[in-house]
């Protein structure tokens, strides 16, 4: 039973939960077990936090046996980035400066989770503050891809995309600030979605750039995504940047299909530095929505090539604003060293701090100094309003984009160290979503010859999540139509 | 020492900086209370210390009541305005960063006409922005510093005035034009011992008729009036010698000390601290509709150059009696409700100005008599219904019990006599019984009149008319 329970979708298993078939414990037990035996090996996890999750499955077998009404996800046992924060359990951001950082306070998704009773199975292993594309930047350990030890699972949201590829979570909460969601899901197999910003609250995300930071769920299929996405949603007075907006139901429509919708390829998107096998994928599923009843055609957007440089201006300047607060005075890590406030300043975050967090740091202070705020800062922010206007535009033609998620699949461990900028380019086609506040979804779309996962991107315009659900179910269920 | 006349030569150029701390329920992003005096770190919760993962959310009152002061000091209210992140590392800045405003602040070109000696003087703002304040640092002998994050995340403005400035005695009359005009619009108490209005003074000197500017020094957190004049007073003299030796002057910060008078150089600021600001992520723009601009400077009293003006035109106060009406809102509005009550508002303002100001204590402005009643006292008086000494006895007794004054007059038969047979009587019987006064008065001393006159009043139990009383006394003498 354990075996099959792991294989079951968030939507199949929340079906045997509700009709009492197999108890929120039992759930609980089978993924805490596999975790024991595979996260050895996959690395997904920073802390597993078995005990209060066998006493929130026993509680919601409680809850259910005196007749209670429970959300779809009441009992189902989900794993969390280590950068949401989650009330008296540590929230590392993968990082030594928060090694024993316990927040007093619960993100806002966790709430959300929470009051529906969602099992959390601990906290995820992630690039240190999100930043980087490997999970190699994690302070205690690299995760590795399930698909294949040897190879990386993409980072930042490395953790939870192995989780929910190697069943140590039933779903998983990431975030995604230039393709942190969408890239590992496209290494690990899996469906992650990038929502429009605001969509999500930020409340308890330790931010790493916050005009582009999103959670996202990481799930096994477009369905279960849309659940989750229903669950965590939805304005919060508790996020300034949060979107007052009544959203529609995410899975309501989901079974509509395709039929007359317009696709826009970017050719932007199908050029240089993406593999042959990569891009025949994405055509190939072009071709299948074509059969879908779906409209292809090719499209621009001109700007998208800035993106990458506006993105790297922008988030790092912001990042190394949101992470001065790391100084070793109120909480974190601090360096054991004598001297005056200044010196524990410089020692704490010297070695509190790893190299990859360090360089994003000065490269923001640069980009922000007075000599160079208007050359960097600056002309980022407009490449950002020339790349937004080029969306809207695009949008007058198609109702979605669909291209790569990434220009390769995943790599090996240590492979892109050497070169950073081989790494960035990894984010080539996730950052422009980012840049432009656009929600954006990663699915599967087959296997290169290795048997590696290849992954796809639909855009939409702001508030099109539905439309996006729909597309990628037409998709994902294309067999069965 | 520089002799006064080489002072002489040059003139001060001073720009004010004042923080005003709004007196909000809340802080300016988070629901913690802004009570002042509370132990250390008991008002303070994750957002206003800066812990990982916590937002910013904007108090709206925060900026009406930065309008409102925008209003009252004549500035443009924008449309649209920015938060900026004010980047730099400090123990009593938990998140390394101030959200503070940079190139969009929410008021600008504003100005507050003041009043010296040398007469009237209009002085230009700059600016007023909204900011939060920092925690406190509290160093204790043998134990190290400590950090109170009470005062962290409590609402500010930032008045900055134009370099208009040219002497101590003119700083003193705009902080205290600032002051008044800022406690009116009800946005903050001021209180300077609380630390609700500091001033940041800065001052270069230059010869008179120079036209560029000389290298500035500014002086931070000065709490009192005194200070600023004394701190100013200082300085002055002090760049005038070092001008006047050839030394080079320095941009830089300088510590005003109480107890010297003198100001220390506390850090260079030649390399000018590089802030990183940029447009705060976490917050919105700011949107101030026309109407709700309006909606807020209607809520505005009329302020104290106005309530002067109307003081001397409808109510025919003199200037300095409408001058000391206004200077707290309080005792303004006390006064223009009594005056509406009574056909004698100058009665009212003089009870106010001598009976009244001499019970309260000072600073208090809240007056234990309904204004009613000091109207009723004052239409008394006015109508001759009862003395001035009365007045002030009636007064006192309202003080310690506020009743209708009437039911008082009536009951303990304070009005006045002012029947001609009744003090002719009395006045008979004095000159009688005062043999040797009317001699004395007989023989040209004046002190021996008064005395006849007080008798003549201990007789009535000073109730009678003392006017009357007086003409009474000079024919019956004369005759």
């Amino acid at each position: 039973m354990s075996k099959k329970i792991l294989e079951m979708t968030v939507s199949q298993l929340s079906g045997h939960l509700a009709a009492k078939e197999i108890s929120a414990v039992e759930a609980t037990t089978a993924y805490i077990d596999n975790i024991d035996s595979v996260d050895g090996d996959v690395g997904a996890y920073i802390r597993v936090t078995a005990r209060q999750a066998l006493e929130q499955a026993a509680e919601v077998d409680r809850l259910r046996t005196s007749g209670e009404e429970l959300s779809p996800l009441a009992g189902i046992p989900a794993g969390i980035k280590d950068n949401i924060c989650t009330k008296g359990i540590q929230t590392t951001c993968g990082s030594k400066m928060l090694e024993n950082f316990i927040p007093p306070y619960n993100a806002t998704v966790i709430d959300r989770l929470e009051q529906r009773h969602v099992v959390m199975l601990g906290k995820l292993n992630m690039d240190e503050f999100a930043m980087g594309s490997t999970n190699e930047y994690s302070y205690f350990k690299p995760t590795r891809n399930p698909h294949d030890l040897s190879r990386v699972p993409g980072g930042s949201s490395g953790g939870a995309a192995a989780a929910v590829a190697a069943q140590e979570a039933a779903f998983a909460l990431g975030s995604d600030t230039g393709g942190s969601v969408r890239q590992p899901a496209a290494f690990c197999g899996v469906v992650g979605i990038k929502p429009t910003y605001g969509a999500v609250s930020r409340n308890g995300l330790i931010a790493f750039a916050s005009s582009l930071d999103q959670i996202g769920p990481m799930t096994k299929n477009v369905r279960d995504s849309a659940m989750v996405m229903e669950a965590i949603a939805g304005h919060d007075a508790g996020d300034a940047t949060s979107l007052d907006y009544a959203w529609p139901s995410f899975t309501k429509k989901i079974e509509q299909g395709v039929q007359g919708l317009r696709i826009g390829l970017p050719k932007e998107h199908f050029g240089e530095g993406i593999s042959a096998e990569m891009k025949d994928a994405v055509l190939k599923a072009a071709a299948a929505y074509e059969k879908l009843g779906a409209k292809v055609e090719e499209i621009s957007v001109p700007n998208v090539n800035h993106a990458l440089p506006a993105y790297f201006a922008i988030s790092s300047a912001e990042a190394s604003s949101n992470l001065a607060r790391f100084d070793g005075i109120k909480y974190g890590f601090r360096a054991d060293v004598d001297g005056d406030v200044e010196d524990i300043y410089t020692a704490t975050r010297n070695e509190g701090f790893g190299l990859e967090v360090k360089s994003r740091i000065m490269l923001g202070n640069h980009v922000l100094s007075a000599d160079n705020y208007d050359s960097y800062y600056k002309k980022a922010m407009q490449v950002r309003t020339l790349i937004i206007e080029d969306f809207n535009r695009a949008f007058e033609n198609c109702d979605f984009i669909l291209s790569p998620t990434t220009p390769t699949t995943a790599f090996k461990l240590g492979e892109k160290h050497q070169d950073p900028s081989i790494m960035f380019r990894c984010n080539l086609y996730t950052v422009p979503a980012n840049i432009a506040g656009i929600p954006a979804l990663s699915l599967p779309c087959g296997t290169d010859s290795k048997g590696l996962p290849i992954g796809m991107q639909l855009m939409g315009k702001q508030f099109d999540e539905p439309l996006l659900y729909r597309a990628a179910y037409a998709y994902e269920q294309r067999g069965n139509y | 020492m520089v002799s006064q006349s080489t002072l002489q030569k040059y003139e001060m150029v001073i720009g004010l900086e004042v923080h005003v701390e709004l007196k909000t329920k809340t802080k300016i992003f988070c629901n913690c209370p802004t009570d002042f005096g509370a132990q250390p770190n008991t008002q303070c919760c994750p957002i206003c210390t800066g812990m990982p993962g916590t937002l910013p959310i904007l108090n709206r009152q925060v900026v009406n009541y930065a309008v409102k002061a925008g209003l009252a000091t004549n500035c443009k209210i924008a449309s649209s305005t920015k938060q900026h992140r004010k980047n730099y590392f400090y123990p009593d800045l938990p998140k390394a960063y101030q959200i503070s405003q940079y190139d969009l602040p929410l008021c600008e070109h504003g100005y507050l006409d003041i009043e010296t000696g040398k007469g009237a003087k209009r002085i230009g703002i700059t600016r007023i922005h909204i900011e939060e304040d920092a925690g406190k640092l509290v160093h204790l002998e043998g134990k190290g510093t400590l950090i109170d994050c009470n005062r962290g995340g409590m609402p500010l403005i930032e008045i900055v005035s134009e370099p208009d400035i040219r002497s101590a005695e003119e700083a003193k009359a705009y902080l205290q034009k600032l002051r008044a005009v800022i406690i009116y619009t009800g946005v903050s108490d001021c209180k300077m011992n609380e630390g609700a209005f500091r001033c940041d003074v800065n001052l270069s000197v230059r010869e008179k008729g120079e036209k560029a500017f000389g290298t500035r020094a500014e002086m931070k957190n000065i709490n009192s009036f005194q200070s600023a004049v004394r701190a100013i007073e200082y300085e002055f003299v002090r760049q005038v010698e070092a001008v006047e030796a050839g030394e080079k002057l320095v941009q830089e910060t300088r510590r005003f000390d109480q107890n010297t008078g003198k100001t220390y150089s506390m850090r260079r600021k030649e390399n000018a601290d590089d802030y990183r600001y940029f447009p705060d992520p976490d917050l919105p723009i700011i949107e101030i509709t026309d109407d709700e601009r309006d909606a807020l400077g209607a809520e505005i009293p009329l302020l104290p150059d106005a309530r002067k003006v109307k003081y001397i035109e409808e109510y025919g106060l003199t200037a300095y009696a409408a001058e000391q009406l206004t200077i707290q809102r309080e005792i303004a509005d006390y006064f223009e409700k009594a005056a509406e009550l009574t056909a004698h508002p100058i009665l009212v303002a003089n009870m106010i100005l001598s009976d009244v100001s001499r019970l309260l204590q000072p600073d208090e402005t809240d007056i234990p008599i309904q204004p009613e009643h000091l109207a009723a006292v004052a239409q008394m008086s006015g109508e001759g219904r009862i003395n001035s000494g009365t007045c002030r006895t009636l007064i006192q007794t309202l003080w310690e019990k506020d009743v209708d004054p009437e039911i008082i007059v009536g009951e303990k038969g304070w009005e006045q006599i002012n029947d001609d047979g009744v003090l002719t009587g009395f006045v008979k019987e004095v000159i009688a019984q005062q043999q040797k006064s009317v001699a004395d008065y007989k023989a040209g001393k004046a002190a021996a009149f008064q005395s006849l006159v007080g008798q003549v009043m201990k007789k009535t139990s000073g109730r009678g008319n003392p006017v009357k009383i007086k003409e009474l006394m000079t024919a019956l003498l004369e005759d």
